[in-house]
């Protein structure tokens, strides 16, 4: 039996991948002598065949979402930073527009009082502004948050903001108006916000596709 | 493979759930299947692999990225496993109400996978007969012949996952081949 201790050590070893090329042949030689360690070895080798064909087992299909909904909460910093990571474009679109909406509002905001373009001739009464007769006022005229009459002559585009074109003598009929004051350009008023909105936008683009 | 899991870490790291969900897809087979040849029931194993995950998204910061998740995670499953088993009380009586079933037991729990035994019988009589025989070693070689010959890990990976000398993890090889040959020499 001393045989026997010895050399099943020596199977282990040689199992494990720790043998030496010397007690591999020590092994060799009491092997071919000994049909009782020759068994004990080939039972050994056969039982590691027979492991592995051991059972396999799955886990249950729903074993990944039980998981999950066992977690304790993630950081909702990082749940919308993953949506932001998924919707590139969405989020630079959303990050435009909210700058550019509150940049618009905040101006709106800001922008109750009177103000007139800087041109000579132009008269200031109250929260009216007055071209008076027989004047010419050159370039393009913007009136905010104010009242317009115009008796005289403006060279230019007109943008009223928020207030109206009066009528100076409202005995006038409509048709004489025009031959009461002239504008040589266009006539834009903007009342509501949305439009106010939309003169921006539309002075942003220009000023994007303009090449000058 | 490995570069995907370590990428995967780091964003659990960041406290991104989502990448941990892939991790627990892609380990769960291996997981419960570890679990199930250490506590030998579907049911203990589906808890205690469950709980193996839960422990190791809450603990991943302890992890070190440059070692392997996988040994890592066997290691936490192994530990719950191994506790379970001594928590296990000497009156598992059949009788006893399954925990989170209503008002199955133990017989019920028998007779179905009775059930689907019979079906398979021709095929996996075999297969199970093996399971069974490396369930009945105990613990400390069940743990290592797992390792070594199902999950196919290295000595030196197995006294990592166990946290025990290279030298110990050899005689408890050996000691659970020995016990094996003896319960297998037959079939």
């Amino acid at each position: 039996m001393k045989c026997n201790a010895e050399t099943i050590g020596l199977m282990h070893k040689y199992l494990d991948g720790d043998i030496t090329t010397e007690e591999e042949q020590q092994l060799k030689y009491h092997l071919e002598d000994c049909e009782a360690c020759q068994e004990h070895f080939r039972e050994l080798k056969r039982t590691l065949t027979l492991i592995q064909s051991a059972e396999r087992f799955e886990a249950p299909a729903n074993f990944t979402a039980n998981v999950m909904k066992n977690l304790p909460t993630e950081k909702k910093q990082v749940k919308y930073l993953r949506w932001f990571k998924m919707h590139p474009m969405l989020t630079a679109a959303a990050v435009f527009f909210i700058l550019m909406f509150t940049g618009v509002f905040f101006t709106w905001e800001q922008d109750n009082q009177l103000v007139v373009s800087k041109q000579e001739n132009l008269i200031i009464e109250g929260d009216t502004v007055i071209v008076p007769e027989g004047e010419v006022v050159e370039g393009d005229l913007l009136v905010k948050n104010g009242n317009l009459i115009i008796n005289g002559t403006v060279d230019g585009n007109v943008t009223l903001v928020n207030g109206k074109l009066i009528d100076d003598d409202p005995l006038d009929n409509r048709g004489l108006m025009a031959s009461v004051g002239e504008i040589n350009g266009e006539f834009e008023s903007v009342d509501q916000t949305f439009d106010w909105i939309l003169y921006k936008l539309k002075g942003f683009a220009k000023k994007v596709f303009s090449f000058e | 493979m490995e570069q995907i899991i370590r990428e995967k870490i780091i964003l659990v790291k960041k406290g991104d759930q989502s990448a941990y969900e892939d991790l627990v897809s892609f380990y769960q087979n291996k997981i419960y299947q570890h679990c199930y040849r250490m506590l030998g029931n579907a049911h203990e194993a589906e808890d205690i692999a469950q709980e193996a995950f839960i422990r190791a998204y809450v603990n991943i910061h302890s992890f070190d990225e440059k070692r392997k998740f996988s040994s890592w995670l066997y290691r936490i499953a192994t530990n719950l496993s191994i506790d379970r088993l001594r928590k296990r009380k000497p009156d598992y009586f059949l009788d006893a109400e399954v925990k989170g079933t209503d008002g199955l037991d133990m017989y019920s729990q028998l007779q179905s996978e009775g059930a689907s035994l019979v079906e398979e019988v021709e095929n996996n009589e075999l297969q199970r007969y093996i399971h069974t025989k490396i369930s009945e070693l105990p613990p400390k070689y069940r743990s290592i012949i797992i390792l070594r010959y199902l999950e196919e890990f290295s000595l030196k990976e197995i006294s990592e996952i166990l946290d025990i000398p290279i030298g110990t993890v050899k005689t408890r090889i050996h000691r659970g081949r020995e016990a094996l040959r003896k319960r297998l020499r037959h079939v």
